[in-house]
């Protein structure tokens, strides 16, 4: 089998070792150079630095190879007496002028690079991006989405507790998504010191600077996931608050501006919405019904011994928080189980569902809970 | 000591506190430079002007955006995100703000435009960015700003983003009433 | 010699005094001078431990040394240090040396004032050093102290760091103003501008450059004072101030700030290329107007390290041609370099060797420098380590090894004994390679998009971050070594003839080694 692998033919070992060596190529060359990036202009940019590099080379190959040889060939012994020039004014000229010529030569291809970039037109989109200590803000100002992206690595990966992921520091809890060969603007500012929004693959750089917008626009064609970084000192967490964008299709980036959308429409009823006493009665009865009764009962007696009371508990009538505790984390064990699935509008009108009845809003406190105090529940408390 | 010696000494003595001051200079002078060249995006206020009225005008669009510095608690948004105009002629928009504590508060808007050489172009009749904003609890208002796009708006630019960021500046303004007050004693 | 003779019957001529008044008093250029290198290179130790932190917490991905907050004030003294306590004060304690002696003048015009621009130093860099047990920790905006991180958000040590470079800044404008009175009047008869030796000429250059600017940074400084002290708004947004204007005025100061660390340099290695190719310097007068033009070019290309903070085309443009433009006359000097070794006599002692590396790396740094200049392409390049590994190349390799080379060259005149050259040469070669592992493998770190001023990086950076630490201890511990070898020299060693060098040419040669305590009290005949 071997022997027949081996001599198969010459080409499948050269794959197979293509196959080996390749990501070693590959990922050597992603490490070594600038990334060619997946636009035009990073397309340029990258041309541009691969023809500065070359022509830096050349110049220093001509000029050390030079001084090298007059190391190996002019040495005390080799050369007892030295030359006893030191001017030659056709020379010095010539290597005025044509380092000026060269320079022309690079500065003319970069200008034109520079205009195409500096080229202002509105986008189809415009995101406005807020640098903050330490973390990056999103607002799609056509859209009014808005939403917050922080780093999402571990802390025990920092600290070297645990193994560390593909994309250490590279990875966050929501990216930025913008739809494919569509012109999306960022208008870039801060809100305290200055931070810098890097994409290498966009050739983007922009400083964020509080008090002022700068632009920067991209077109990508190549639907991916794009990842960046924060490059002006911003404070101790500088080095915390990457940048991922999604590029999708148009439909997925539909979809997606639906859905946040909606979670924007459902969040800011939730929190603005006058709810009546009425209106959080009658839902909450339903869902006690479903999911309470088995145990609590219709008398909201519960079964003496096994289930307690709500009639008359101390929690349900006079401590609204621990009752929203209570129903959102369980009870540890006791038959109580956390009940954070429903959502925010279930959970108010079943906690005021059984504040209020059996007499506990006469005998208790009275309190009603709404939507709102469910969503201050869930925010992150600091 | 020489007397040459003695020349070359007071001449670069004195160059030293005028770098001193040149450094100072380059504030205003930084100003200047900006207004004239538009750079950084910065807006001065302008007198009204019939020169700058035209009919031959083509339309852009303006856009609003609002960021709030910090901590700044209060609500702040253009009342419209986006506004039709026409160069050479005078337009107003508003912006709607409101003190969502429970205390006074002065607030100092500050405006940035993108593109910057849009900036020079851009003219400035009235601005509540002028002036310093002091609300009481729970007050709102509307903000007006007044003006107009010159015509010599290079053609390219078809879309012009005004940003406002708000800055709390209560205790900032208290600290200068007290140094000024230290310095009155 | 006369100073011998003059000691026994003139008071004001006598040899050093005894102890530590020696040092404190002395108003002798060769004491200061001493002073000034001691100084530095203490400095130098400090500010490279702080480096050894940062390479050792950049040694591995993750957290393991120190915390993002130490690791910022790492960073920012360790800039701080290296510049103005490093690389500046080395430089002026060698003009203190060899500006006298060179142009034939019995000491520097401004004894005393030349005393009390050393002995303020060590109290400005105790403020900063102290500032670290501070609460709040030392200064942690970078060494660049950009507003509002700087203002606004900064420890409250900032009011001592500010009152530390203002120090820094008198100490340094004193010694310029000294520099430039002495070169200005004192030469001896026959020691024309166009004959003064490079080394006089680029710290003349250097002395007006800092004249200019330091007194720019005492401003932005002080503006900064009053932002947070007194109310202002230079640069709070808030106010009406404006936080790019910062910059502006940083880099006008800041950008010429590099050059006053790269002139003396050149002067240095001119002299010593000569010396060692035993042929006359190529294109003296070119060298002088390259240094010049570069020196005036220095105060219009600024705005190049600010491409990315919105400034529009137009700006943008013209600061890259501008700075395009300096490697045009920088470009004259490495091949007048090259011109001069080419079919000389050459030999490859200690200071030869560290000249030769500091015209190949400082090539380097310059043409990574040209590279940045572009700006579509120093958008990709901005504050990445490609910009760490450019100025480092400029700056270690660059003014570091050409003050190495000074010491090693004018040593044994200072102290009449030739340092140890097999020693020095191991030296050199520890130094040559620890400085390119360190930071060679940094150009590709920042190609392939690592931020600098970062604590902690993505995995993908993880090989060349650990050579490049490898190559820092390298480097950093070899100095230790430099450090044995000045000593030992001190100590003792071979007698060095008056000559010194064979092909040494100039003023400060035709003295006794070691150079009396006070020479050229009656100027020397120079045609």
């Amino acid at each position: 089998m071997i022997y027949k692998f081996f001599n198969l033919s010459k080409k499948n070992i050269s794959i197979f070792l293509f196959f080996i060596a390749s990501p070693l190529i590959k990922a050597d060359w992603f490490a070594l150079n600038m990334t060619r990036g997946s636009t035009d202009i990073s397309n340029e940019v990258f041309e541009l630095h691969m023809l500065i590099f070359w022509i830096c080379v050349v110049i220093g190959v001509l000029v050390f190879g030079v001084m090298f040889y007059s190391m190996w060939a002019h040495t005390k012994k080799k050369n007892p007496v030295p030359a006893k020039f030191h001017e030659n004014h056709k020379l010095e000229i010539a290597w005025t002028i044509i380092p000026f010529l060269i320079l022309i030569a690079m500065a003319v291809p970069a200008s034109k690079t520079l205009v195409k970039i500096y080229d202002d037109e509105a986008g189809d989109i415009n995101i406005q991006v807020t640098g903050y200590q330490w973390k990056w803000q999103y607002n799609y100002l056509e859209d009014d989405v808005s939403f917050f992206s922080n780093l999402s690595t571990d802390l025990d990966e920092i600290y070297n507790l645990v193994p560390k992921g593909e994309n250490y520091l590279q990875e966050v809890d929501e990216m930025v998504v913008i739809p494919a060969g569509k012109k999306v603007r960022f208008l870039i500012t801060a809100n305290d010191v200055i931070h810098s929004w890097w994409l290498p693959a966009f050739a983007i750089k922009q400083d964020a600077i509080p008090g002022f917008v700068n632009t920067a626009w991209t077109i990508v064609d190549k639907p991916g996931i794009y990842r960046g970084k924060c490059t002006e000192l911003c404070g101790k967490n500088h080095g915390f608050m990457p940048i991922v964008v999604k590029v999708v299709e148009q439909s997925e980036y539909d979809d997606w501006v639906y859905g946040k959308k909606q979670e924007s429409i459902k969040l800011a009823e939730l929190t603005t919405k006058e709810w009546t006493t009425g209106e959080l009665m009658e839902r909450g009865e339903g869902i006690y019904q479903v999911n309470c009764v088995a145990c609590h009962q219709t008398s909201g007696e519960g079964i003496t011994g096994i289930f307690p009371a709500l009639a008359g508990s101390d929690v349900v009538m006079n401590n609204k928080d621990r009752n929203i505790e209570i129903l959102m984390e369980g009870v540890q064990g006791a038959a109580m189980n956390s009940f954070s699935y429903l959502s925010e509008v279930e959970l108010a009108a079943v906690i005021t569902y059984t504040r209020q009845s059996w007499g506990n809003a006469e005998k208790g406190d009275g309190e009603i809970v709404i939507p709102k105090d469910i969503v201050d529940y869930k925010e992150p408390k600091i | 000591m020489k007397k040459d010696a003695k020349k070359t000494l007071i001449k670069l003595v004195v160059a030293v506190p005028l770098m001193f001051a040149f450094g100072f200079a380059l504030v205003p002078l930084y100003d200047v430079f900006c207004e004239v060249t538009g750079i950084n995006g910065k807006v001065f206020q302008s007198e009204y002007s019939e020169d700058l009225i035209t009919d031959d005008g083509r339309t852009i669009a303006i856009q609003f955006i609002s960021t709030n510095n910090e901590n700044m608690p209060w609500t702040f948004k253009p009342s419209e995100q986006v506004m039709k105009i026409e160069t050479g002629k005078y337009h107003g928009a508003t912006f709607y703000v409101k003190n969502t504590t429970n205390r006074k508060m002065t607030a100092q808007a500050v405006p940035s435009v993108a593109p910057s050489n849009a900036a020079a172009h851009l003219k400035k009749l009235e601005c509540f960015c002028f002036e310093q904003q002091e609300l009481m609890p729970g007050e709102e208002a509307l903000l007006p700003v007044k003006l107009l796009v010159s015509n010599e708006l290079p053609s390219n630019i078809k879309n012009i983003i005004l940003s406002y960021t708000i800055f709390d500046i209560t205790d900032y303004n208290d600290e200068v009433l007290a140094h000024h007050q230290m310095a009155a004693e | 010699m006369s100073a011998v003779i003059e000691n026994h019957h003139d008071d004001h001529h006598h040899g050093p005094a005894k102890g530590i008044t020696r040092w404190l008093y002395t108003t002798n250029h060769k004491d200061i001078g001493t002073l000034y290198l001691w100084f530095s290179f203490a400095m130098f130790l400090i500010g490279g431990a702080m480096a050894m932190v940062i390479r050792a917490e950049l040694f591995q991905p993750g957290m393991q040394i120190v915390e993002p907050e130490f690791y910022n004030q790492m960073i920012t003294l360790h800039g701080l240090i290296m510049i103005f306590g490093g690389v500046m004060p080395a430089f002026v304690g060698l003009a203190n040396w060899l500006v006298p002696m060179m142009i034939g003048a019995p000491d520097m015009a401004l004894p005393r004032m030349n005393n009390l621009s050393f002995w303020i130093l060590p109290f400005a860099f105790f403020i900063l050093l102290s500032s670290l047990f501070m609460e709040g920790g030392a200064p942690n905006f970078g060494w660049t102290f950009y507003a509002p991180l700087s203002t606004t958000y900064a420890p409250p040590s900032v009011t001592f760091f500010i009152f530390s470079v203002h120090i820094m800044g008198a100490s340094s404008i004193m010694g310029s103003i000294n520099v430039v009175v002495t070169i200005m009047n004192m030469r001896a008869p026959g020691v024309d501008l166009m004959k003064m030796p490079l080394f006089v000429w680029s710290w003349l250059i250097t002395a007006y450059l800092l004249i200019a600017v330091m007194p720019v940074l005492a401003g932005a400084v002080t503006m900064m004072l009053m932002d947070i002290h007194f109310g202002t708004s230079f640069f709070n947004a808030a106010g009406g101030g404006d936080p790019v204007l910062f910059q502006h005025i940083f880099w006008f100061f800041g950008h010429p700030e590099v050059y006053i660390m790269i002139l003396p340099a050149f002067g240095i290695v001119s002299h010593i290329i000569e010396t060692f190719s035993r042929k006359q310097l190529f294109g003296y007068s070119s060298m002088v107007w390259a240094m010049l033009s570069i020196a005036i070019l220095s105060f219009v290309v600024w705005a190049h390290h600010m491409f990315t903070v919105g400034l529009p085309l137009a700006a943008e443009i013209f600061f890259m041609w501008a700075t395009m433009l300096i490697a045009v006359p920088t470009g004259v000097k490495v091949f007048n370099w090259v011109a001069t070794m080419f079919r000389g006599s050459l030999t490859f002692e200690t200071p030869m060797l560290f000249a030769i590396s500091f015209v190949v790396l400082f090539t380097i740094g310059g043409l990574s420098g040209l590279m940045l200049a572009i700006v579509p392409a120093d958008f990709q390049y901005h504050d990445t380590y490609f910009v760490v590994a450019h100025f480092h190349y400029v700056l270690v390799p660059g003014a570091i090894f050409s003050i190495m080379a000074a010491v090693y060259y004018w040593i044994p005149k200072w102290c009449g004994n030739m340092y140890d050259e097999r020693l020095g040469k191991l030296h050199f070669w520890l130094s040559f390679i620890g400085v390119n592992v360190t930071f060679f493998p940094q150009h590709f770190i920042g190609l392939a998009g690592m931020p600098r001023r970062y604590p902690d990086y993505s995995l993908i950076f993880a090989d060349w971050n650990m050579v490049s630490s490898v190559g820092a201890f390298l480097f950093g511990f070899s100095q230790l070594l430099f450090l044995f070898i000045v000593i030992k020299t001190v100590m003792g060693g071979k007698k060095a003839t008056d000559q010194v060098w064979e092909g040494a040419k100039g003023l400060e040669w035709t003295v006794a080694s070691p150079a009396p305590y006070h020479t050229f009290s009656t100027p020397p005949k120079v045609d």
